[in-house]
C-alpha cells in the first residue's frame, strides 16, 4: 500500500474527566483513578457525572467563551492541544486544506434547556430568548467554533451518530484524507451532555442511569451490580495525516488506522444487537486484513447497562472465540460515558500501549457478572504484555449504529 | 436613575458582554464599536439586558441613538427616571 493511501495519527488533544492531556489521562488509567463526581443540574438536583477541569481560557478569550457553547469550548481546547502535540506550527498550517470532523451524540439540548429555564424567569416572554440561540445550537457548532478560533477555512461539520460518533469522526477524517479533500484532518468527538438535565431524566426514566453512594464507583461495566450509565462531558481530537505527509515532516506517529467499519442494527431504537456488532467488528478486521487472533487489545464500548454489556460480551465472544489473544478493557469505568467523545477518547487512552506494553484495566468490578466473564478481561489492575500491535475499539449508539476502529502500531 | 447611574449601568453591562476589553478610557461621544472590539451580536446583548433588567424595548429604527455612551444615557434617561 502506498504511503499516500495510509492514514496515521500524529497529534492528540483531549479533555477527560480524569485528565487534560494524554499523559495525565494515561497515568490515571494505569493508576485506576476515576474522574467521576457529583454535580447539580436543573430540576434533577444532584446527579453523578464526569466533568472536565481544563482551563478554557488557555485558548479562548472570555468573550469567545461567553459567546460559544461548552461543546465548542471543549472542542477548541482539544483542537489546539492536538495541533500543539503534532508539532505543526499553526502559522505554517495550510488552513484551507485542513478539515474539522467531530462526532456528536447530541447538540443543542443544553442551550435550548437553558433558554427555556431563562424565559421562565421572565414569564415565558420570548423577547428575552437569546439571539445567540441559533448559532449555539446549529449542529455544526462545536466544529465551527474550532474554525473561528483557529482561522481554519477548510470544511467543518459534525457527525451525529449517537454514542458511536467519536469513532465516526475519526473515520470521516480518514476518508477525507484518502479522497484528497484535505491534507490534514482534526477529527474525533465531543460531548457537553452533563449540562442538559433531559439526558439524565430520560436515562433515569428508562432505568439506565447509574446510582451509587460513591460517584467514583457508579460506573461499573461487567460488574454484577452495575445499574446504568454515568453521563460525562469530554473531547478528543486527533491530527490525522497521510503517512507520506507525516514522514515528510518527521512527525511522531501514534499509530496507523488500518481498519474501520460502520453499520446499523435496523432492529430497535435503544436495545443493541449482538449480531450487527459482530458483523461490524468482522468488517473492520477484514478491512485491516487481519484475523481476530492478531488483535492485542479490545477496548469495549460497555456503558454498564444491564443489557448492553451482556450483548457486547456475546458479540466479542463470537468474534474472538475462546482462544483469543486479545486483552479486553473498558474506559467508561473511570470517566463515565463521554458520549460523542467516547470512541475517540477511549481509543487514544490505549495508544500508549504500543510503547509501554501495558493494558489498562477496567475498574469497579467487585463481582464479575458471569455473563460478562470474557477471557483476558483486565480487571482492576493493569497487565503487562509482551507486545501490542493492534488495538480494536468499539462504539455503539442508539437507533442501532455501530462503529469499530482498528489501529496498528506504526513500524514503518 | 440619574445620568451618572445610567452610564455606570451601561458600562457594567458592556463589561459583562465584552469582558476582555478595557473600558476605562471609553469616550462618551465616539461610537462604542469604534473604540472596542464589539460586534452586532454584542450590541443586541446590550438591548437584551435592558429588556430583562428594566423592561425597556428599543425599536430597531432607534438603535443608532445608542451607538455612543452619551447617546445611551440620553436615550434611556426618560425611561429610567423613575427606576
Amino acid at each position: 500500500m502506498k504511503n499516500s493511501t495510509r492514514v496515521v495519527i500524529t497529534g492528540i488533544g483531549l479533555a477527560s474527566p480524569n485528565g487534560n492531556n494524554l499523559l495525565e489521562f494515561r497515568q490515571n488509567l494505569l493508576a485506576g483513578k476515576s474522574g467521576v463526581s457529583k454535580i447539580e443540574t436543573h430540576y434533577m438536583g444532584e446527579v453523578i457525572a464526569g466533568i472536565c477541569n481544563f482551563d478554557p481560557l488557555k485558548y479562548q478569550k472570555k468573550k469567545e467563551l461567553r459567546r460559544g457553547t461548552r461543546a465548542g469550548s471543549i472542542a477548541i481546547y482539544c483542537a489546539n492541544e492536538a495541533i500543539a502535540d503534532s508539532k505543526i506550527e499553526l502559522t505554517s498550517l495550510d488552513k484551507s486544506r485542513t478539515g474539522v470532523y467531530l462526532g456528536i451524540t447530541e447538540h443543542g439540548n443544553v442551550e435550548t434547556e437553558n433558554e427555556i429555564y431563562n424565559i421562565k424567569q421572565y414569564n415565558y416572554n420570548v423577547d428575552t430568548w437569546s439571539h445567540h440561540h441559533n448559532p449555539r445550537t446549529v449542529a455544526n457548532n462545536p466544529a465551527g467554533e474550532i474554525t473561528l478560533n483557529m482561522g481554519i477555512t477548510g470544511p467543518h461539520y459534525t457527525l451525529g451518530a449517537a454514542c458511536a460518533a467519536g469513532n465516526i469522526g475519526l473515520i470521516q477524517g480518514l476518508q477525507m484524507l484518502l479522497l484528497g479533500e484535505v491534507d490534514l484532518a482534526l477529527a474525533g468527538g465531543v460531548s457537553e451532555t452533563p449540562h442538559t438535565f433531559g439526558v439524565f431524566a430520560s436515562f433515569k426514566n428508562e432505568g439506565a442511569l447509574a446510582s451509587h453512594p460513591d460517584p467514583q464507583k457508579a460506573c461499573r461495566p461487567f460488574d454484577r451490580d452495575r445499574n446504568g450509565i454515568v453521563v460525562s462531558e469530554g473531547g478528543c481530537i486527533c491530527v490525522l495525516e497521510r503517512l507520506s505527509d507525516a514522514l515528510a515532516r518527521n512527525a511522531k506517529i501514534y499509530g496507523e488506522i488500518v481498519g474501520y467499519a460502520i453499520n446499523s442494527d435496523a432492529s430497535d431504537f435503544i436495545l443493541p444487537n449482538h449480531q450487527r456488532q459482530t458483523e461490524c467488528m468482522g468488517l473492520a478486521l477484514k478491512k485491516a486484513g487481519i484475523s481476530a487472533s492478531e488483535v492485542d487489545i479490545v477496548n469495549t464500548h460497555a456503558t454498564a447497562t444491564r443489557e448492553g454489556d451482556k450483548v457486547e460480551c456475546k458479540a466479542i465472544r463470537e468474534v474472538f472465540g475462546d482462544n483469543a489473544n486479545a486483552y479486553i478493557n473498558n474506559t467508561k469505568s473511570y470517566i463515565g460515558h463521554t458520549m460523542g467523545a467516547a470512541g475517540a477518547l477511549e481509543l487514544v487512552g490505549n495508544l500508549p500501549s504500543f510503547e509501554d506494553h501495558i493494558v489498562h484495566p477496567t475498574i469497579n468490578i467487585d463481582n464479575l457478572d458471569p455473563e460478562c466473564a470474557l477471557k483476558n478481561l483486565v480487571i482492576n489492575k493493569p497487565v503487562k504484555v509482551d507486545k501490542v500491535d493492534y488495538i480494536l475499539n468499539t462504539s455503539f449508539g442508539m437507533l442501532g449504529i455501530n462503529s469499530v476502529i482498528i489501529v496498528k502500531r506504526f513500524a514503518g | 436613575m440619574k445620568a451618572d447611574d445610567i452610564r455606570a449601568m451601561i458600562l457594567e453591562v458592556i463589561h459583562e458582554i465584552v469582558p476582555d476589553e478595557d473600558l476605562s478610557n471609553l469616550k462618551g461621544d465616539v461610537r462604542i464599536r469604534d473604540q472596542i472590539e464589539m460586534d452586532s451580536m454584542d450590541f443586541l446583548d446590550i438591548l437584551m439586558e435592558l429588556r430583562k433588567r428594566y423592561g425597556i424595548k428599543v425599536p430597531e429604527e432607534e438603535y443608532m441613538k445608542l451607538s455612543t455612551l452619551n447617546g445611551c444615557v440620553a436615550y434611556l434617561e426618560p425611561f429610567m427616571k423613575n427606576i
